[in-house]
């Protein structure tokens, strides 16, 4: 059961702001979720735990350096920068 | 030196020095495979410490959509050197995982990181605090770096962050103490020796700014624990976790409960500062990541194992087994892979417990001194130096000038010997040149008690020609009057 508490927890876990509104909806729409998610509780399995839809393993890389993009094109969808580098708000 | 700041001046002022018995500290220590040529995920370059910021950058370490990640073999080949070095059980099969925090340092919003079927378990290596101590490790994992965030102004008081993702995805290697630790210096003789045996693996270079940052976590005996965050070098954990343990005891003392909370390190002041975080583990959200498949590492372990080179306790028993060295000459240069080789290759040419002094204790000193590394200094003139030192050629006083002007001016042992007027001119030795040429030449003898002077002359040539230069004239002079 998800509360409207545990709906602001994510709301900040996120960096989103949201109205009382917003916070009354998402709460229901979250729970109705979560009850649709129980019908798999109801599928009785012994399946081992799968790890990869693949069932691939070991795919690896040589560790060779290649180009790297220009800084240009690294800071072309920055809404803001400063002296090469993104610029953005300070988080603590 | 730094000048203290108030806030430190005024915690250690009212602390009695009292032991630290009670002082319990775990450590996160997250080091760079920075060795590595590429990044962990991607290709980009981890040689970004000379370039400008957001140049070693890629869709895939910006986080950009429809980028995929693919492991590095080398990295996890290293990884696996680490855990053997470090004696830990490694996995049958490894996975990644994606952490899920919301921080501009982090391009897609989650890490790359390992959280359940890490790389390797339950290790321990030992360290020489009063006594030898075994310090356990709980677990080894790989992750990818975050970029770096440069405030304007401290942590706490910059207004926004400037970002620079060259960083961002170099290979990172997490090594988790159990809370084994039990005071700052133990913390630190931990650290030293996990850099020790990463630069004899050929996966670490520690010189590299960054390429270390530690968590601690403190806490005094029945109290909560801190987590202090991100300090970023060997003498600020010793500093930050000082610092941490005489507020925890004056809160003790005062009877105020200490906070289990999160506190950022500040290098500048040299005080930990409190950052009021919300998340706990289970915000982190872990999930495997299914863009990377599980490798099965338990097949390349045999082989990685066999091809380990020597580690520094096995190197510091091997040096005092094979060249009757003493363990605390062995120890001080097995401390660095580097100073290790020098004293090997010295060791072979001339006499190796006089080497070893010369380079523990003599050689280490001044290069400490001077702040530098062994690479400053080349073994053909350490050999030089001690062959004239052991001919009695140079005094022990001339030849640490001749090592001193070495580091500072440059220059060759021979040669600055004789720059500097540093030749040895033991009495003795002209006194048995001066003896034998008399005996040899007893008609310029004759000649000269016939007071014919120039014979005098004669004499002092063949002298100097014995003791090949080295004499002081006056003195050669001087003791042939004497003798005839
Ligand atoms: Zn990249």
């Amino acid at each position: 059961m998800i509360t409207k508490k545990d709906v602001e927890h994510i709301g900040w876990l996120a960096r989103i702001e949201l109205t009382e509104e917003e916070k009354e909806k998402f709460t229901k729409q979250l729970n109705s979720i979560l009850d649709y998610f129980e019908k798999l509780d109801e599928i009785e399995t012994d399946a081992a735990p799968m790890h990869h839809v693949f069932g691939l393993t070991n795919v690896f890389r040589d560790d060779v350096a290649k180009k790297s993009m220009s800084q240009e094109d690294a800071l072309q969808n920055a809404p803001k920068k400063e002296k090469g580098c993104f610029k953005g708000p300070r988080i603590v | 030196m730094k000048p203290q700041s108030y806030e430190l001046h005024m915690l250690l002022s009212e602390t009695p020095g009292d032991e630290m018995k009670d002082v319990i500290i775990g450590l996160e220590v997250h080091v760079q495979l920075n060795k590595l040529r590429s990044k962990l995920f991607c290709s980009c370059s981890t040689q970004y410490h000379d370039s400008e910021p957001n140049m070693c950058t890629c869709p895939v370490c910006l986080g950009l959509p429809g980028a995929l990640p693919v492991i590095n073999e080398k990295a996890v080949d290293s990884a696996i050197k680490v855990a053997l070095a470090l004696n830990c059980n490694i996995e049958e099969q490894i996975m990644f995982y994606r952490k899920n925090y919301y921080y501009p340092d982090l391009v897609k919003g989650f890490q790359i990181s390992q959280y359940d079927y890490p790389i390797a378990m339950d290790g321990k290596i030992s360290i020489e605090a009063d006594g030898e101590r075994e310090i356990r490790i709980k677990r080894v994992h790989m992750e990818e770096d975050p970029g770096r965030l440069i405030h304007v102004g401290t942590i706490d008081r910059s207004r926004y962050s400037l970002i620079d993702y060259n960083r961002s995805g170099v290979a990172l290697l997490e090594v988790v103490t159990e809370p084994d630790l039990r005071t700052p210096k133990e913390a630190r003789l931990f650290l030293n020796k996990l850099r020790n045996i990463l630069e004899y693996l050929d996966v670490f270079d520690g010189s590299l700014e960054g390429s270390l940052r530690v968590d601690a976590n403190i806490s005094l005996a029945g109290g909560a624990r801190a987590e202090i965050k991100n300090i970023s070098s060997y003498k600020g954990v010793e500093k930050a976790l000082l610092f941490e343990t005489v507020r925890q005891k004056n809160l003790v003392r005062r009877g105020i409960r200490v906070a289990q909370e999160t506190r950022h390190y500040d290098e500048v002041r040299g005080i930990t500062i409190s950052l009021r975080t919300k998340e706990e583990e289970k915000d982190y959200r872990y999930f495997p990541e299914p863009d990377l498949v599980p490798l099965r590492i338990g097949d390349r372990v045999d082989d990685i194992k066999r091809a380990l080179p020597e580690l520094p306790d096995a190197k510091r028993q091997r040096l005092v087994k094979q060249y009757d060295i003493s363990d605390h000459h062995a120890k001080v240069l097995t401390s660095e892979l580097k100073l290790a080789n020098f004293f090997e290759r010295v060791a072979t040419k001339v006499d190796a417990n006089l080497s070893a002094t010369w380079i523990a204790d003599v050689l280490k000193g001044e290069l400490n001194y001077r702040g530098i590394g062994i690479d400053a200094f080349s073994p053909e003139h350490m050999i030089q130096i001690l062959q004239m030192l052991k001919n009695d050629k140079i005094t022990e006083k001339g030849a640490v000038q001749v090592i001193r002007t070495i580091l500072d001016e440059g220059g060759a042992p021979p040669e600055i010997v004789k720059r500097k007027g540093l030749l040895k001119i033991e009495e003795s030795i002209i006194t048995r040149a001066v003896a034998e040429v008399i005996k040899e030449n007893p008609a310029a003898v004759k000649d000269y008690h016939d007071g014919k002077n120039e014979a005098l002359h004669f004499l002092m040539g063949q002298v100097m020609k014995k003791t090949h230069g080295r004499a002081d004239p006056s003195m050669v002079s001087k003791l042939l009057k004497e003798k005839l």
